[in-house]
């Protein structure tokens, strides 16, 4: 297992390194200008020399070696500097990726966003699969009974209709009519006590609500699915005929059916750092996805790269995190 | 006696109020909401609107607009003047005396060399300052001493104001952006995030393309003010939101730049919890009459001055009638609500300039357009379009992609064909038709049609450069690359007579009235046919009092004055 893990993980470095080189290609040939937004009284060679002094004069390979060595020398080295209070080599001049737009360093913005969207996001899958499971497994279990019937149209619900429209609905019933909770999201406040905990719950429940929907619906509905396929297996019967107890038997075909859902919530997680996009804008929580998107409208170039490839860096690492687990799950699966 | 006891009751009842308000962060915290988030509080570094004015909190120039648009001093006692001696003869040179005692709000004074120093960091050549086209022509800022500093340009400026007045030149404290020059000044996240600076709030929390979190100045020269103690200034979004944030939760006390739907915005400020409040500049809707011929047939003639005249616009009753037939309210109403007023001025704005010699447009008047039209010889065919000696009355009208022009087309072209006059509606995507490429037949500057609508302005309130826009040498043609921005081609000597006059008068009252001139020349020789009069708009609570629109200058510039309503 250990072999095979490290096999994978040396395996990763030259596929990322193609992403890397992918994603700053694409975005080098896009056709947009961090000086395209500028008002129209700037002049062409004003806009030139600000082209100059954010690096666009050098050419593509050097731009992409440097961003190169920015990140994987001198951010790390950055991050061991603060991290152990030691100071190594030039470290006053050592260039780090810095964003366009607030011309401050990339990395640190990232770290300031990632609370917020680790809350909201994360406890919002967390919610959802809380909820998912129960439902998958009721529903299956009790197949085509009113409570599947409408399990199965409430997960139809949430998979089909957008979160900019439960978003707004949300807002217009709670905050808009009934003046129960904030539409905008406050990044700066602090829980210190109770009621600002309370707070906190308040500003959250409807951002977390909008998301957990859409994530439960996905995942009942594979949770079903799977439970379904093991429950009409010969191993189900079997354990019946052996007199086992009903609850033991779902637990087993609860832990054969985790196996693609595990796949789901794994291949899941790197999304939660991506942010939910749209859902970070309507209710202004300003994470990491809405970071993503000001970028984008900014052109700027630094942000959206290292943003990008971080999230492809996860994308790699949790595919490699869900094999190891289907190997716990299931022991008759091992690499070699 | 009894009189004066009532008054002095008054008096003293007025005094007490005054007295209650007049405190220091009294009014808690308000909350302000701008849909685009602030990325940075350097304006030098960045010319966002957002950016530009989230920081107009903080620092500031010597010199700031109203909502008039009149300059008002802020770090100094006057504006130099020729008439005080602050510019000289020569108009090469400008002299600004700081006021007393003014602080940063770390304690330290502001000085002349502050100022000096400010130039000096825009000026870099490595630096990439945006705003270095305020420091035209200037060739060096020098502190005289403590509170004087001097700007000499390298040619002679009627309009020496462009360094340090408005939002957008702010005065940086030198200790603080010293080590900032040229390419280090990305580098400087800490004093690019939160500059020291003279204005009513300093920054205690900066969160990039989130909020910043403020509070007030206790160094702030005046001591009753702000009396906001606090402010949040939260983005993202988008506009709609916004709009709703103020005016139907109430969580938010001014919300910016809500173009949105007219019917949208006056649907949401019917919850009564807010007021939309507009302001105006120097933006104009205006259809712009090609004053050569677009025939195709003409090739590489075509739409230039050799390519002789137009066949039919060229004639003053035609244009009039054009115009007369228009109904700029509706105009108005449909597409831009509070954002829009109806305007006959191509130059509406500031005040001081603006014209009311052309206001008998403000009224459609289908039966006078159809008079000047019979008068002038233009009888209607048989399908009911005018013509005259074999030239029909057809015109072909362009703009850009946008679904508001788009109406506004379709609007006209019915007013038109009441008159006789048959419309052609053609819409061409914004980058393309502003974009300029020379290979393209469908930029707004080769202008191959007869009638095109889009709107300008100019930055600041000085319309000098932009009234030099419709002399004869500014014709777009071949020869120029089409680079020219006289799209009417239109050609006057008496114009560009006036435009030279500009260029040497310093009073302002003089070149008011030369500015007026030009404006009414081209309106009245039918060059530009102008429709609506654009502003921004924006949304406060109710309970936010002192809020002065400002589309001159950042919408925040009277900050200090905002209060609580009781």
């Amino acid at each position: 297992m250990l072999h095979y893990t490290l096999r994978r993980l040396l395996f990763a470095i030259p596929t990322l390194l193609v992403i890397s080189f992918l994603i700053f290609a694409i975005l080098d040939l896009a056709p947009n200008d961090p000086t395209g937004n500028l008002p129209m009284t700037i002049t062409p060679e004003v806009r030139e020399k600000i082209r100059i002094s954010l690096g666009l004069g050098e050419p593509f390979p050097i731009r992409y070696m440097k961003w190169l060595q920015q990140f994987f020398v001198n951010e790390p080295l950055n991050i061991i500097e603060q991290t152990f209070g030691v100071t190594i080599g030039d470290s006053e001049n050592r260039l780090r990726v810095t964003s366009w737009a607030t011309r401050s360093p990339v990395v640190d913005l990232i770290v300031e966003r990632t609370p917020q969207t680790l809350w909201v996001v994360g406890m919002s899958t967390l919610l959802g699969i809380l909820i998912a499971v129960p439902i998958g497994v009721i529903s299956a279990y009790r197949q085509y009974s009113i409570f599947d019937q409408i399990g199965t149209f409430i997960s139809m619900i949430g998979f089909s209709v957008p979160t900019f429209f439960t978003g707004l609905v949300l807002i217009v019933i709670f905050s808009v009519t009934l003046g129960w909770l904030p539409s905008i999201y406050d990044t700066t406040h602090r829980v210190t006590d109770l009621p600002s905990f309370w707070f906190q719950v308040k500003q959250m429940l409807m951002p977390v609500m909008v998301l957990a929907l859409f994530n439960a619906a996905q995942l009942s509905r594979f949770m079903r699915a799977a439970m379904l396929d093991n429950l009409s297996q010969d191993y189900v019967r079997t354990a019946r005929a052996k007199g086992m107890k009903e609850s033991r038997v779902l637990l087993h075909v609860l832990r054969n059916s985790l196996i693609p859902v595990v796949t789901v919530i794994a291949l899941g997680i790197p999304q939660i750092f991506g942010g939910a996009i749209i859902t970070e804008q309507i209710f202004r929580v300003n994470g990491l996805g809405q970071l993503l998107i000001v970028g984008i409208q900014g052109a700027d170039i630094p942000l959206v790269q290292t943003l990008t490839f971080i999230f492809a860096v996860l994308i790699v690492l949790f595919n490699l995190i869900a094999d190891i687990i289907y190997g716990m799950l299931d022991p008759r699966i091992r690499y070699e | 006696m009894k009189r004066n006891l009532i008054l002095a009751t008054a008096v003293a009842a007025g005094l007490c109020a005054g007295g209650a308000q007049a405190e220091r962060g009294s009014d808690g915290q308000l909350n302000i909401i701008y849909w685009q988030a602030a990325s940075i509080l350097n304006p030098y570094l960045s010319s966002g609107t957002k950016d530009i004015e989230s920081a107009s909190m903080v620092i500031e120039p010597l010199a700031r607009y109203n909502e008039t648009g009149e300059m008002v001093p802020l770090l100094v006692d006057e504006i130099p003047t020729v008439d005080n001696g602050g510019v000289s003869e020569d108009l090469k040179t400008i002299t600004w005396k700081l006021s007393d005692g003014i602080t940063w709000s770390d304690g330290s004074p502001l000085t002349a060399a502050d100022v000096a120093f400010t130039a000096e960091y825009c000026l870099h050549p490595e630096g990439g300052c945006q705003q270095s086209s305020n420091f035209t022509d200037v060739e060096s800022v020098e502190a005289v001493d403590d509170q004087t500093v001097k700007i000499t340009f390298g040619v002679a400026k009627p309009f020496p104001y462009g360094p340090f007045v408005g939002s957008q030149v702010p005065i940086l404290q030198k200790a603080q952006f010293e080590n900032c020059m040229g390419a280090k000044a990305p580098e400087c996240t800490d004093a690019n995030f939160g500059p020291i600076g003279t204005g009513p709030f300093t920054v205690t929390d900066f969160k990039a393309n989130d909020v910043i979190s403020l509070a007030a100045n206790d160094k702030y020269r005046d001591p009753a003010k702000p009396a906001f103690a606090n402010v949040i200034f939260k983005g993202g979004g988008d506009a709609a939101s916004a709009a709703r944030s103020v005016l139907e939760t109430g969580e938010f006390d001014y919300a910016w730049n809500l173009q949105i739907e007219p019917e949208v915005l006056a649907q949401m400020a019917q919850a009564g919890k807010g007021t939309v409040v507009s302001a105006f500049g120097t933006s104009v809707e205006r259809l712009m009459v090609n004053m050569t011929n677009p025939d195709p047939a003409l090739g590489d003639k075509r739409a230039t001055v050799e390519g002789g005249a137009h066949p039919f616009l060229t004639d003053s009753a035609v244009r009039q009638a054009l115009s007369l037939a228009i109904d700029r309210q509706t105009l108005v109403d449909v597409g831009y609500g509070d954002a829009g007023q109806v305007t006959c001025n191509v130059l509406p704005a500031p005040a001081a300039y603006a014209s009311t010699a052309n206001d008998s447009c403000k009224t459609q008047d289908i039966e006078a357009a159809k008079k000047l039209l019979d008068d002038a010889g233009w009888a209607p065919g048989s399908d009911g379009v005018r013509e005259k000696d074999g030239v029909r009355l057809s015109i072909l009208y362009q703009t850009s992609t946008n679904s508001v022009r788009q109406a506004t087309q379709a609007i006209i072209k019915q007013w038109w064909a009441e008159i006789g006059v048959e419309t052609e509606l053609r819409n061409i995507d914004a980058a393309v038709f502003f974009g300029g490429d020379q290979s393209s037949p469908d930029t707004f500057q080769k202008f191959f049609a007869d009638i095109e609508m889009y709107t300008n302005n100019f930055d600041g309130t000085d319309p000098e450069k932009y009234m030099a826009n419709w002399i004869c040498d500014e014709i777009p043609s071949p020869a120029n690359q089409w680079l020219g921005s006289n799209m009417p081609r239109y050609c006057n000597a008496d114009y560009d007579a006036l435009v030279a006059e500009m260029g040497k008068t310093a009073k302002l009252e003089d070149r008011a009235a030369l500015a007026k001139k030009m404006n009414d020349m081209l309106i009245q020789e039918g060059a530009m046919i102008p429709l609506i009069h654009r502003g921004g708009v924006a949304a406060h609570a109710n309970t936010l009092q002192g809020v002065l629109m400002n589309e001159w200058d950042s919408e925040l510039w009277n900050i200090a004055d905002w209060k609580r309503a009781e």
